[in-house]
């Protein structure tokens, strides 16, 4: 029992950090038909990001509060960093999303490795506060705190991203674009504003998750993001590609099955295990789980 | 005028035949070329490099049949160059096979493997194709790495057992020879794919990568012909990893990565998807570039920089990557599209192409099948 | 209003558009004037709809296209972007109706609120009653008819100074053909409307002018009634009879 409990809430947490990724991606992809692949790149860029922060910037830290301004200040830099390329390299690509997505291959290659040629290849221990290096019981199990954190986090990104997209303007047209961008450019709206805000909402999230993500896993290095973000792309695919409550619900799916599958058979075969996920889903339902963005 | 006309096309038409002459007699050069290469032409370490950059020109070539010719972009290519490379290395070493048998089950491997995959994977299209053959290859990268039974070295990589090879294969001083197979390589992979771009098969992958729908709409099966072109390519890229693990001793788990496809799509895209020897010309330069960059990066020209320019520059995938960029914002075409550009403006007008101008693909190949079955327009949105 | 009245408000002059290898208009040369209905008709792919697309930057087009605006200035609006074009005041209902199936009714309209416009939802709720009462439910859940009233309905609810209306009763039973014909006859009253329409009486009932398209070129342009009274000039350029009653589907 003490097992089961702790392999369902580390796979929520991993569920969690997939979500953070794969929202943004979906957002992106259902919004501009762009497949995001600086998107992992983003995750490095909040991770490396904080670590700095934390040790380099006035006022911050790594415990209390000095530590949460690290982690707005990794969220900031990876937030800025989406805006001024959807600005500066993928806007000029209008409409040819073959070539936007080319460019995005080729940022994840050329930041990552600029990460790399600036602080090494090597993994650098990520601060974490005491809070998430203790545990807590949870019927009979002790659960790391820093699960706790990655869920808690992912779930107030949901409910906040709904109702973003369903109680403000922006979000209107956000949801209106997914469905019919064409239209909504004939209806008057610049949508290419909007471009610009998913673009920054999904290098916010993908920052988040990277510095969630160093607290979970103690450290951090260069290829992390890309690693993470193949995971992320099956999410995205089995919820439906631009749905963000289809993309939560792929994201729990995929990171039980993932974590129960490497523990109870082998390691690897989780991994195994959601790749033929992937394979089920999209044989059975071309489109994915859900298809609408909601 | 018209004699200097058919003199260029000669020219045009026996350009591959001279390059192919001089790479041949490469090897028995001791030309010196500071800068370019460390050692002289025909040292070991030089004939390596070249021997690998060959190589990648037939790989990215056969990335770019599926890419560039027909418009499918696949995240996967690398799971069928380590099915060469890993599958011959396991016959060899593990089974002790024969090189012959070796490569002859590979080659099954090469045929059989794309063809279940790309069964599957060609039902869907679009993104959601470029994703299922990105999760099928990490299913290979996954399992290399797991080094199940220790059968593949995991991070390690994998030494094949050199009993099984000929002795011309095997060692530094026979480096000559793997320059030489890999060449072969390249030539094999230039021509078949020269014939098959050329054939029928290959106009139907021009008109899909243009508009699929049209095609269905002359009463063709894209996914036939689609199928097709990926067993193909597959089937090449299986064979350049068998060139591969020759030319290293060995087979290493970066070429089950993600990373090693997309670097082929830089490659392809650099060298100009679509054109044959722009391909070739991308698969070679990025060879070339990934690895004398890291070595420009440890020389004193550059560590005696400032930091602000040393530390992009010491590494090799930001250049490229930046590089990459430029090219798909800039330079549409890659180099290839660059050189006929140029010759356009030299010359003042087109020369008569061998491929059809943008957006003519499915109307040459509805011409080509008569008018009788789609000689009607098309209606809305097809 | 008489066929004669009005300064032009529309003009398109040597207007080309190649899709995909298709040189789909070649040379459109058409004017829209100010305050009535100009009806765009021709056979079945002859490019009315991409037509109106062009204007609307919807499609890559070479040529002239001029808008003046209520203060008599004219301005060039090819290759500008489409929701700059939108903002000088044009409403435009598509072919295929294009609601959007995942938001409610009341949803649909507040996208279309248009910045620098009045947006009148009282006259549009006063024109279709039903769409009040089905504001909270999806559009993608409603008829064709009712969803063809959403489409109205976004038209009218901002200050517009040209329509583009794509075969607005395409797919309609008779009662509701009746119906929007009555509602865009009202429109037209204060707005100038560009009609893409197949059913000659709506077409008889509205327009004063009349543009017809063949194989993308203007065929002929002129009064309305001196088509539809002219049976065989109407079969020659559009391949049905003027029937001057019934429905011709
Ligand atoms: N995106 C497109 N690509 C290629 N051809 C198109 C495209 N859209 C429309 N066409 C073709 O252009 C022609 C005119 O279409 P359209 O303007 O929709 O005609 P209409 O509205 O008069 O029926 C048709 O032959 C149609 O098949
Ligand atoms: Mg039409």
């Amino acid at each position: 029992m003490t097992t089961f409990v702790l392999l369902s809430i580390t796979g929520l947490g991993l569920a969690a950090l997939y979500f953070l990724v794969a929202s943004g991606l979906s957002l992106i992809f259902g919004l501009m038909d762009v497949l995001n692949f600086a998107h992992g790149a983003f995750l490095t860029i909040g991770a490396y990001g904080t670590w700095w922060a934390a040790g380099n910037l006035p006022g911050a830290g790594s415990t209390g509060w000095g530590f949460v301004l690290a982690v707005a200040f990794g969220v900031g830099v990876g937030t800025l960093v989406a805006a001024l390329i959807e600005l500066l390299l993928i806007r000029p690509l209008y409409q040819r999303h073959i070539e936007q997505v080319l460019v995005t291959v080729g940022l994840s290659l050329a930041l990552v490795a600029l990460v790399r040629a600036v602080w090494g290849s090597d993994p650098r221990p990520f601060p974490r506060p005491e809070w998430a290096q203790g545990t807590t019981s949870v019927l009979g199990a002790n659960v790391p705190n820093d699960r706790f954190l990655l869920i808690v986090s992912a779930v107030v990104v949901l409910v906040s991203v709904l109702a973003f997209l369903r109680f403000t303007r922006v979000g209107l047209i956000i949801r209106a674009g997914v469905e019919n961008r064409t239209m909504v450019t004939a209806l008057g709206i610049d949508v290419r504003k909007a471009f610009t805000l998913v673009f920054a909402i999904g290098g916010a999230f993908a920052a988040l998750a990277g510095a969630l993500g160093g607290i979970y896993l103690g450290s951090i290095s260069p290829g992390q993001g890309t690693s993470l973000l193949i995971f992320a792309f099956i999410v995205v695919v089995i919820g439906g590609m631009s749905s963000i409550t289809g993309t939560a619900a792929a994201a729990v799916l995929v990171g039980l099955v993932q974590q129960f599958a490497n523990y109870y058979a082998a390691s690897g075969v989780g991994d195994l295990s959601v790749v033929l996920l992937l394979a089920v889903v999209l044989l059975a339902r071309p489109s994915g789980l859900s298809a609408r963005l909601a | 005028m018209k004699d200097r006309a058919v003199n260029r096309r000669n020219v045009r038409r026996l350009a591959p035949l001279v390059v192919l002459v001089v790479l041949a007699l490469l090897p028995y050069s001791t030309l010196n070329l500071p800068g370019l290469f460390d050692g002289v032409l025909n040292s070991p370490g030089t004939l390596q490099l070249l021997a690998l950059c060959l190589v990648f020109g037939g790989v990215a070539l056969s990335f770019d049949l599926l890419f560039g010719f027909t418009g499918l972009l696949s995240f996967g290519h690398a799971l069928y160059f380590a099915a060469g490379t890993y599958g011959a290395n396991l016959l060899l070493t593990e089974l002790g096979w024969g090189l012959g048998a070796a490569i002859a089950a590979t080659t099954v491997l090469g045929i059989v493997l794309p063809l279940v995959i790309g069964s599957v994977a060609l039902r869907v299209s679009g993104i959601a194709f470029s994703m299922v053959t990105l999760a099928t290859a990490q299913v290979g990268s996954i399992i290399v790495l797991q080094d199940p039974g220790g059968l593949t070295g995991g991070e390690e990589g994998l030494a094949v057992d050199r009993t099984p090879i000929p002795d011309a294969f095997v060692g530094v001083f026979n480096t000559v020879n793997k320059y030489w197979l890999a060449l072969a390589y390249l030539v094999l992979v230039y021509a078949v794919v020269t014939w098959v771009t050329r054939s029928r098969a290959g106009r139907v992958w021009q008109a899909i990568r243009e508009n699929e729908r049209r095609v269905e709409v002359l009463g063709l099966r894209p996914y036939r012909f689609k199928l097709l072109v990926f067993v193909l390519a597959g089937l090449l890229a299986t064979l350049g990893g068998i060139v591969h693990l020759l030319l290293l001793g060995g087979s290493t788990p970066r070429v089950t990565t993600a990373d090693f496809t997309i670097g082929l799509l830089v490659m392809v895209v650099l060298g100009g998807a679509g054109s044959r020897w722009g391909a070739v010309l991308g698969g070679v330069l990025y060879t070339y570039l990934d690895s004398r960059l890291t070595d420009l990066a440890s020389s004193p020209a550059v560590q005696d920089l400032p930091a602000w320019l040393r530390v992009p520059l010491s590494e090799p995938l930001f250049i490229l990557g930046t590089l990459f960029i430029l090219v798909v914002l800039f330079v549409p075409g890659g180099i290839a599209g660059l050189v006929d550009r140029l010759g356009e403006r030299r010359r003042g007008r087109r020369r008569p192409a061998e491929n059809p101008p943008p957006g003519r693909a499915v109307e040459r190949l509805r011409d080509e099948i008569g008018a009788g079955v789609g000689g009607n327009r098309p209606h809305d949105g097809v | 209003m008489s066929g004669q009245g009005g300064a032009p408000l529309l003009r398109m002059s040597d207007v080309h558009v190649r899709l995909s290898g298709s040189h789909i208009l070649q040379g459109v040369d058409l004017t829209v004037r100010r305050g009535g209905v100009t009806a765009l008709l021709g056979r079945n792919g002859a490019g009315k709809t991409t037509t109106v697309k062009a204007v609307l930057g919807l499609v890559p087009s070479t040529g002239v296209i001029e808008l003046t605006g209520g203060d008599g200035r004219t301005e060039r609006v090819d290759g500008r972007r489409t929701h700059e074009i939108v903002r000088r005041g044009i409403g435009y209902a598509p072919e295929d109706r294009e609601v959007f199936a995942g938001l409610t009714v009341a949803e649909n309209l507040a996208l279309a609120e248009r910045r620098g416009s009045d947006h009148h939802h009282d006259r549009v709720y006063e024109l279709f009653p039903e769409l009040q009462k089905r504001s909270r439910q999806l559009a993608g859940t409603l008829s064709g008819g009712q969803q063809q009233m959403v489409a109205i309905a976004r038209l009218l609810l901002n200050d517009n100074q040209l329509l583009l209306i794509d075969e607005p009763t395409k797919g309609l039973a008779p009662l509701l053909v009746a119906e929007v014909a009555d509602v865009l006859a009202r429109a037209a009253e204060e707005v100038t409307i560009l009609l893409v329409e197949q059913n000659l009486t709506v077409v008889q009932r509205m327009a004063q002018d009349a543009v017809v398209i063949d194989q993308g070129r203007v065929a002929w342009s002129g009064p309305a009634d001196d088509l539809l009274t002219d049976a065989d000039r109407t079969r020659e350029l559009l391949g049905v009879a003027a029937s001057g009653g019934g429905d011709h589907r």
